[in-house]
Formats: C-alpha cells, structure tokens, sequence
C-alpha cells in the first residue's frame, strides 16, 4: 500500500514538471484518436439511420454483426490491420505501418461498430414524428434525417464519447500497428505499457491520471451543454 | 476497511492466477529474466533439467531487464537473469541483492537493410559503423526501454561521442522482436542480441551488419534477492539455481545450446572468441 501511495505522489510531481515528452505523447493520443472518431463518426450515423428506418434484405444479419464486433479485441484489429500494412501484405506499398495514419485506420476499425450499434439503438427509439413533420414541410430525405438525429443528440453525444473512451483507452491496436516510437506513434496507453515494462511505474500511473483527467473534463463539457441546453427549453 | 481491502485484492490475485502458490511454499522458485533468455529457447532445456535435478519448480516471468530488476528490487521474485552489468552491481551495492554470479556470454549485432545505405558493411568497429549511419543520416531504431540491449547501445553512442537524436533516430520503446520487424519495415539499422537475431532472421528483410567488436560482448549474470530485506523470498532455492546453473554440467548445456547449427551463449568458462 505504501509502494502505491509513493508512486502516485511521484506520480503527481511528474504531471506539473511540464516534461516535453510528455506533453509530445498526450498530444498524440488525442489527435489520433481525434482524428479516427471524426472520419468514423458521419459514415457510421448515416449506416445506423439506413438501419433503423431503411427496410433492406440483409439488415438483421447487419445488425447483429455490429453488435458481435462489439466484442472485438483490440489487438486481433491491431494484428490484421498490421499483416494488411506490412511490407509484405498487400497495402504494404502505402508505406502506412507505423504511422499515425495507421494508428487512425486501426482506432477507426475499433471504434465503429460501436458507434453503428449505439446510434442505431438511440435512432431506432427516435421520435418518428419529428421525421414525418420534417418530411411534411417540405424538407428533403437527408434535411429529415438531420431533423431526426438533431432530435436525439444527446443519444448520439453518448455514443460519439463511448466511441471516444474505447480506442483513446486502448493499447493493443495502437502498439502493433503504431510501434510505440517516441515522438511519431507514442500515446498514452503504450508509453504506460512501456513504463510498465521499464519498472518505472509511477511515469505510468502520471500517464493514466492524464487519460482519466482529460476523459472527465470531456464528460463535463458534454454535460455542462446539456445543463444549458436544458435551461434554455 | 483497509483490511478487507487486502483481503479482496489478494482473493482476486489468488483467483486470476489460479495456482495454489502460497506464499511459504519453498518449493517454487520465481525466476525473472530477459525476453532475449526466453525466447531464444535455452531456459526450455536448462530449467527442466534443473527441476529433475533439484525438486524444486521454476516460475519464468520473462520481462525486460528494467522490469526483471525492478521486480528483485520489490522482492516481487527470488531471483533474477539478466544482462546489465552495472545496474546488477548497483542492486547488491544498495543491498537489493546478493550472490551475483557470472553465468554466460552471448553478443550483439549490428543489422540493417541489405542495401547499406551507411556503407557500413565490412567495418568490424562498432562505433565507427555508427558515426557512419549517422553521417548518412540513415535510419535507426532505438530499444528505447532501458533493457539491457537499450544500455549497450547508449553505451556505444556514448563511446561514438555522439548523442542520438534526431529525425534519423527512432525510438521504439518495445521489445527486440518488434524491434527487428520495424526495423525491417522501415529499411533501418538496430543493434540486436544475437539470439533473437537467429530466431527473427528468416522473418525480417535484415543482414548481418557489423560483428565480433569486443565491445559488442554481453554479459549475463544470476542474483539473488537479499534474504535479510526479502525473508519470504525463496533465498534456498535462489541459491540451489545459482550453484546449479553455474556448475559444469549446466555449463555444458550452455555451450551445446545451438539454433541452426549456431552457437548462441557462450558459458563462462569458455573463452570469448568461440561465439562465432
């Protein structure tokens, strides 16, 4: 007990250094993460309306799918995405393993079934009405649809931050295809993977307060626009 | 509170690893080494014999060499193999731990891509073969991880006079197979222990740079955790490995250990020159 206690003070001492490094790694788990919700998010909202209100052979199978891959490992992603990019694979010649860019597309794999599955279960409990109103006025499929999804935004919010909050928090993917190289694909999770494995365990309890620090003050902004939002009506 | 606090969290370690160690069962040896003494597959033929030998079983935790001391130093195992030198001398000299033998030699290697962009190839001068991918600002991937092969390298840029940094110099932070295979993928130079190099070889597009400088040797060493500081540690069976593994029968084991037909340790008592 008194080991932890020492390792989080030192812990703490470390994040108020102001460590270049540091900083250089948190700035990379957040872009690439960033980065890989932005791309997955529009593509993945626009499959879970086709979902929910589209009728299509095949969309229960879909459906289910999602779901299961919900399951999926991060490092199982991780190991296809690297033997697909690897100079032996047949992306090999994109020249993408270990690079952020194929930080992204592994983050982006991850991520969206999550996205398709909890923004086709918030789409689905919709509000038709809001839809057929839209549609009365005049308004074109797609203005609909935009209608409707702005109706159950918070719905959508969640699933964006649980989106978020998984590949921001995973190591697997992010070390096979990133390869943990300082200053290029270094992010928070594997830095504490390799902390960890340095012995040098209180750089990693710094690092996961970071992830933990900027989750919450991520949770906050959502739920202070909310609060506002809620005021407002 | 902080009673049952224990009490759950050494209920669950006890559930999650599922064997019924105990703490006081003398009869487990809890063994940290390097990945590079794991993989290369010579423990799968020493500890089985030591087992027969000795009744005693051997947990390996295979881990970098940072870790595997860190872990002596907590008195989280009872002893520990691996290649640092002077860090090992610094855990007896703060009383960590005790009975530090010698035990075996291997070596490093410098690979790169066949096309040597350095032009290094032919130079059996460690630290001139670096100034040369330096000068040609040639790729190089770092361990990154203080094991012990990150500390030979340090070493080597230090006795170079050069600090590496720079666009040319990545490090990598993972364990020498990954190493070797970003290596390979991005066309670059890295220094690896011999033994993974021999079981990496036929995986990776890299040949054989630069061998057989002195300064590439490296040296493996057994220690004990200090049983005055650790009194549940197994210190008996700590010490019945580190007689065993450095008696001649043992010895010989080391030196009859090959992958393809090659030598990888060299026992302690055989001179150096017989790596190759």
């Amino acid at each position: 007990m008194a080991q932890l206690l020492d390792t989080s003070r030192q812990a703490l001492g470390l994040l108020f250094s102001g460590d270049p490094a540091l900083w250089s790694i948190v700035s990379i788990s957040f872009s690439v993460s960033l980065r890989a919700v932005l791309i997955a998010t529009p593509v993945a909202f626009l499959l879970a309306f086709l979902l929910a209100h589209a009728r299509f052979p095949g969309r229960r199978v879909l459906i289910s799918t999602f779901n299961t891959l919900l399951a999926l490992p991060a490092v199982v992603v991780g190991l296809t995405i690297y033997m697909l990019l690897s100079r032996n694979g047949p992306f090999g010649d994109l020249k993408l393993l270990f690079t952020q860019t194929g930080m992204v597309i592994g983050q982006i794999v991850l991520c969206f079934p999550l996205l398709v599955a909890f923004s086709h279960a918030t789409l689905q409990a919709a509000d038709q009405r809001a839809w057929e109103t839209a549609v009365t006025l005049g308004a074109k499929p797609w203005q609909a649809m935009l209608t409707l999804m702005y109706e159950v935004r918070y719905g959508l919010i969640a699933a964006v931050t649980a989106a978020f909050g998984r590949i921001i928090a995973e190591v697997g993917s992010s070390m096979m295809i990133g390869g943990n190289i300082l200053n290029y694909t270094r992010n928070i999770t594997t830095a504490i993977a390799l902390e960890t494995s340095k012995g040098e365990f209180a750089q990693g309890i710094a690092l996961g307060i970071i992830l933990l620090l900027s989750a919450l003050l991520l949770n906050f902004a959502l739920s202070f626009m909310q609060a506002r939002d809620d005021a407002a009506l | 509170m902080k009673k049952i606090l224990y009490k759950t969290a050494f209920l669950l370690i006890f559930f999650v690893t599922g064997t019924c160690t105990g703490m006081a069962d003398t009869s487990f040896i809890n063994l940290a080494t390097t990945t590079s003494t794991d993989n290369s597959g010579l423990l799968d033929i020493l500890l089985p014999a030591f087992e027969k030998d000795k009744a005693y079983e051997v947990k390996v935790i295979s881990v970098g060499t940072g870790k595997a001391l860190r872990l002596l130093r907590e008195g989280d195992v009872d002893v520990v193999l691996v290649h640092a030198r002077s860090a090992e001398d610094k855990l007896v000299a703060d009383g960590y731990a005790v009975n530090r033998r010698d035990v075996m030699y291997n070596d490093f290697v410098l690979v790169g891509p066949d096309s040597d962009p350095a032009n290094i190839r032919g130079t059996t001068d460690a630290t001139n073969a670096l100034s040369r991918i330096v000068a040609s600002k040639s790729l190089f991937v770092s361990r990154g991880d203080t094991s012990g092969t990150h500390k030979k390298e340090l070493q080597l840029w230090e006795q170079a006079g050069i600090t590496p940094k720079g666009q040319w110099y990545r490090e990598a932070g993972q364990g020498m197979g990954k190493v070797l295979q970003i290596a390979g993928e991005l066309d670059a130079y890295t220094l690896t222990d011999r033994g993974t190099w021999l079981a990496y070889r036929n995986k990776v597009s890299l040949v054989i740079i630069t061998e057989g400088d002195k300064r590439l040797f490296n040296p493996y060493g057994i220690i004990a955790a200090n049983p005055a500081r650790y009194p549940d540690a197994n210190y008996d069976g700590a010490v019945a490995l580190i007689n065993w593994i450095t008696s001649p029968a043992a010895q010989n084991m080391i030196g009859d250990f090959t992958i393809d037909g090659q030598r990888l340790f060299v026992p302690m008592h055989d001179p150096l020159q017989s790596t190759k």
